[in-house]
């Protein structure tokens, strides 16, 4: 059951290099939190119960409702054009990620170690990686904020498969995701509205020499 | 003790933010003053004994922890300078004092810290304080970098979190005892390489952001240009210092394994290509902020390779961070004063600053020696150790190209700082001169004067610690 959730959430990430729309990322990050919801609960059901409410919570009511409304709003607000305005082609997106995920692919196959299920390994590394190439090919700062949250998505992920043994590691990845993502991104992201109107990184590339 | 300390500090923070008086606020920040030497002074007699779990004051966090104290006392006193008159604004006042307080103390728990889960949290709390700081003059320059910095600095501390996860994989079922540094000497050489190197890399990796080293140095660079120069004062000497502590205590682990000559290689391209990068960019920067925030990524690129070439070179790290905080800071003050009679940071628009400033240019003229290592400088020991022990490893392939570039750096340095000194201006009008108070050098002379003395006769007291700090990587 755990694979098949995961080898979603690969897809997603598919998805997502090809999606034109800024509100099909929002939605495919609420998807991607309740397939997190589903991981964690198979994953850390032996683990102390009142420990697993509050991690179970966090990827409810943060990752698939909180940060996707904000990110909505915060759309609707400065009038956020609906196009993700790649650099790149969707077709070259597409077979970038796929590379990523079979490089990923390799590299695991040549780790000889039983303790670690490779899956989590595989999935996060490829969400760490798909989530920096987001980041690199796309124009728009809310972007760069989505494909954030898809890399700590993919912390998340990791963190799962030694969460048995070290919950205390889960609980710190939540702080992370808690901290940066609504926190300090929330306010910002705000503020970007405030000084600068539309919101293109663009206009933040007078700083350097 | 550290617990009251926290409390201390996040209470005056609090305070400082609800209430809004001049005079209230400079009470408050004088208490935290009082409250962060009391601590200092409790830690070094207190050294080695555990606090609440996870706070251990070793001979490297009393150390740093006595250069914070020193920096923090000019740095927050200053600040009542550089907040423009103009612009004296009750409420960006009160946030700038409370979120520099908050950094001291985040600064101050991530030294002491002797677990990496915990060092991490201080550190996330020092990106949110100082990207508060940075943001202070609200304009779309202090807008970018603000962005930039939090950007940059989350992805980073997103490669530590990873890091992490790899270490505690490559522990197995040691569970979260094992993540505490004493432990991970101890176990180090019984870790599986593979994750351990993998865990390495990304800890490394991460730490450079704050630290300025090659793969993520970009986001401190406009963190110091667009930052109030207090502020930039605080970021590249006692906040460069977190990622230093970071990478010397897993570093210290990594010491203990097998994979000690893989992450000295790691470390080895990383400070090189640093070096490589900071001189590219002085011989071309007109920014002088920019200038010295590139100069910062030099030194600590030094560091790194000191601390690669192993032997005397750890003793030489040690040294050279601290008294590269205290120069790099006066300097940094001491552009302030620059900045409030030109209005400008350009270099093309600076010049003749003996006739305007007289024991600023003094400041200039001294630090400009300091910071480029020429004697009496305590940089010079430093780093004549630094070379001494890439020599005696036999990295000379490494040691004559960072020579040379250095002799590029100290060249660009001289002209531009000579340019400031010496130079006419160009289109400056002298009747709307700002006149700044010479009293506010004070400090500056102070700071270079620790540099050189440091240097040069360094107390026993301090020598013993340094050799103390060390002690786990010479065996």
């Amino acid at each position: 059951m755990i694979n098949v959730l995961l080898i979603t959430f690969v897809i997603t990430l598919l998805y997502i290099s090809i999606a034109n729309r800024l509100l099909t990322y929002v939605k495919i990050l609420a998807f991607q939190g309740i397939l997190l919801f589903g991981v964690a609960f198979i994953e850390l059901i032996e683990i102390n119960p009142v420990n697993l409410a509050f991690i179970l919570l966090e990827t409810i009511i943060v990752k698939t409702v909180a940060i996707p409304m904000f990110l909505t709003h915060v759309i609707k607000k400065n009038r956020i054009t609906r196009e993700a305005e790649p650099f790149v082609p969707n077709f070259v997106s597409l077979i970038i990620v796929t590379i990523i995920i079979i490089v990923t692919f390799l590299i695991s196959n040549s780790i000889a170690d039983t303790h670690l299920d490779k899956i989590y390994f595989v999935v996060a590394l490829v969400a760490l990686f798909s989530g920096l190439y987001i980041i690199i090919s796309r124009k728009k700062i809310i972007t760069h904020v989505i494909a954030y949250v898809i890399i700590e998505n993919g912390v998340f992920i990791l963190s799962l498969a030694v969460g048995n043994e070290m919950p205390m590691l889960v609980n710190l990845g939540i702080l992370l995701d808690i901290f940066v993502s609504v926190f300090l991104l929330g306010i910002f992201i705000n503020k970007v509205g405030d000084v600068v109107k539309d919101i293109d990184i663009t206009q933040l590339s007078n700083l350097k020499d | 003790m550290i617990g009251i300390y926290l409390t201390a500090a996040v209470l005056i923070s609090g305070l400082i933010f609800v209430n809004r008086k001049r005079q209230v606020n400079k009470l408050l920040v004088t208490l935290f003053i009082g409250v962060q030497w009391a601590f200092t002074i409790y830690e070094y007699y207190h050294k080695g004994i555990v606090e609440l779990n996870y706070f251990k004051p070793d001979a490297l966090a009393i150390l740093l922890l006595a250069t914070l104290s020193i920096i923090s006392i000019p740095a927050l006193f200053h600040s009542y300078d550089y907040i423009y008159p103009e612009k004296d604004n009750p409420k960006t006042r009160s946030i700038y004092y409370a979120a520099m307080t908050i950094l001291i103390a985040a600064i101050g728990a991530a030294y002491l810290s002797n677990h990496i889960a915990v060092t991490w949290i201080f550190i996330e709390i020092t990106t949110l304080s100082a990207s508060a700081l940075i943001f202070h003059r609200r304009n779309s320059g202090s807008l970018e970098a603000t962005w930039k910095y939090i950007f940059v600095c989350s992805i980073s501390l997103t490669f530590v979190f990873i890091g992490i996860l790899f270490l505690s994989i490559a522990l197995g079922h040691s569970g979260e005892q094992g993540l505490y540094f004493d432990a991970l000497v101890n176990q180090a050489a019984n870790l599986n390489t593979f994750w351990f190197k993998l865990a390495f890399v990304f800890i490394f990796v991460g730490f450079t952001a704050k630290l300025g080293l090659v793969p993520m140095y970009t986001a401190g660079i406009d963190a110091k240009d667009k930052a109030p120069t207090p502020a930039a004062a605080l970021f590249s000497s006692v906040l460069m210092n977190v990622g230093f502590v970071g990478i010397f205590r897993i570093y210290a682990a990594v010491a203990h394994s097998s994979i000690h000559g893989w992450a000295n290689h790691v470390i080895m391209i990383a400070a090189f290509l640093s070096v490589f990068i900071a001189t590219v960019y002085v011989l071309k920067v007109k920014n002088i902020k920019r200038m010295l925030a590139y100069s910062s990524i030099e030194h600590m690129g030094l560091v790194m390779l000191g601390l690669a070439a192993g032997g005397i070179g750890y003793y030489a790290v040690v040294l050279h961070v601290i008294l590269h905080a205290f120069a790099k800071s006066a300097l940094f003050f001491q552009i302030g004063q620059v900045y409030n009679i030109y209005k400008s940071k350009n270099l093309y628009y600076l010049g003749s600053y003996f006739k305007y400033n007289l024991p600023g240019a003094i400041i200039i003229l001294i630090a400009f020696i300091c910071v480029t290592a020429m004697p009496p400088s305590g940089l010079f020991i430093s780093e004549f150790y630094i070379f001494t022990a890439l020599f005696k490893s036999g990295y000379l392939f490494v040691l004559i190209p960072v020579l040379i570039l250095l002799t590029m750096i100290i060249w660009a340095m001289g002209k531009n700082f000579l340019k400031l000194l010496f130079t006419p201006p160009v289109n400056f009008d002298e009747t709307k001169i700002e006149k700044v108070s010479h009293l506010e050098t004070f400090s500056q002379f102070i700071l270079l004067g620790l540099v050189i003395y440091l240097g040069i006769n360094p107390p026993a007291k301090f020598v013993n610690l340094i050799n103390e700090a060390v002690k786990n990587l010479i065996f």
